[in-house]
């Protein structure tokens, strides 16, 4: 009983909370509706790919931000007008730069950012397997007399004492 | 106890310059990250500099009747700035813009985005109106062909209504004396 009451009590409380913070004009994807599921799938895979310039961490399909629902807007509009991803990509880009495409285009400005990560996999992969071939490869330096006596001292002396503890 | 060993190989000049390479290696790019700290990310270029502006066509802010259009650009230079009365950013730059458009040989456009009328013109009212004309675009129509992402932005246009530069953010004295400034003069129309 006690537990359904607080529960209760929970629920309200986070009902209270959301009336009281949530904008009401917060933007949901739900206006954009589309005649195919196939067109709304692909409104959003299209959105999500893009980058909300005010809030940068925020692809199109998530920011609240105005400018990013006029985007979405505008992105929808050409969707409904039949241009295909590649237009509307361009359209975009025209005016704001690859910036919103959170994926940066292949292109000699950005062929550091795409192959740099392998270019230093593949230096330091190939120092490393050098330097370890060469460890390898060098002789082992020669023992000199009185160290080889040493050695052999104990050895000798390790051998006993294996031979007593068992 | 220990035994004389056999004498440690001297390193080489050459192997303890090889030896640096790592760290240089390191230090280029901690300084190349470090630059990059000094990057401030909201500042994204625009691909329109250097191009033609885009052609708008909207109300005047003052008269509904009026209609601004790229025509307003030709022949000489403007900064075409980006203002709303909801951005405190663009009252911390009025006083500026008011002083640039009074000293020198420059038009000052207003391009009012996303406001309304009522509060854009109780905004120039009160802290004067540095601009030749205001075009106004609440719905962000052309804004968006202006790669607008924010308020304010100026942009320096030529007398060939074609986009120099690209400004995010306030102006204030020192962007408009070390950075816009130099750009107006060098693209103002020589002219007797």
């Amino acid at each position: 009983m006690m537990h359904r009451v607080r529960k209760l009590s929970l629920s309200l409380t986070l009902i209270a909370g959301t009336l009281a913070f949530g904008s009401p004009s917060a933007y949901t994807l739900e206006e954009f509706t589309f005649e195919q599921p196939a067109q709304h799938e692909a409104f959003r895979d299209l959105i999500a790919k893009l980058r909300c310039l005010v809030c940068q961490n925020e692809s199109l399909a998530g920011s609240q931000a105005g400018v990013a629902q006029d985007l979405r807007e505008e992105v929808y509009r050409m969707m409904l007008e039949g241009q295909s991803d590649d237009e509307i990509v361009t359209f975009l880009v025209e005016r704001y730069g690859d910036f919103v495409l959170y994926e940066p285009p292949m292109k000699p400005s950005t062929y550091i950012l795409w192959f740099g990560p392998f270019i230093f996999l593949g230096v330091g992969g190939y120092l490393l397997f050098r330097t370890l071939g060469r460890k390898k490869d060098e002789p082992e330096e020669d023992l000199t007399e009185a160290e080889r006596a040493r050695l052999q001292r104990l050895l000798a002396a390790g051998g006993d004492k294996q031979e007593k503890l068992k | 106890m220990t035994a004389p060993r056999s004498p440690a190989r001297t390193a080489t000049t050459k192997a303890k310059r090889r030896a640096l390479i790592p760290l240089a290696i390191f230090m280029a790019l901690a300084a190349l990250l470090f630059y990059g700290l000094q990057l401030d990310p909201r500042k994204v270029p625009s691909p329109l500099v250097n191009k033609p502006a885009p052609v708008f066509e909207l109300e005047s802010l003052d008269d509904p009747s009026r209609t601004v259009t790229n025509e307003i650009l030709v022949g000489k230079v403007s900064l075409v700035n980006v203002w709303a009365s909801w951005c405190p950013s663009c009252r911390q730059e009025h006083g500026e813009l008011m002083q640039i458009a009074r000293n020198n040989d420059v038009q000052v456009v207003g391009f009012n985005w996303k406001d309304t009328r009522p509060e854009a013109l109780e905004m120039l009212r009160r802290y004067g109106n540095p601009y030749v004309v205001s075009a106004y675009d609440p719905d962000n129509r052309y804004g968006l062909h202006w790669g607008v992402y924010g308020a304010p932005e100026t942009f320096v246009v030529d007398g060939e209504g074609i986009i120099r530069y690209k400004h995010i953010g306030p102006v204030d004295r020192n962007v408009w004396e070390t950075t816009i400034r130099p750009i107006v003069e060098q693209y103002r129309p020589q002219s007797s």
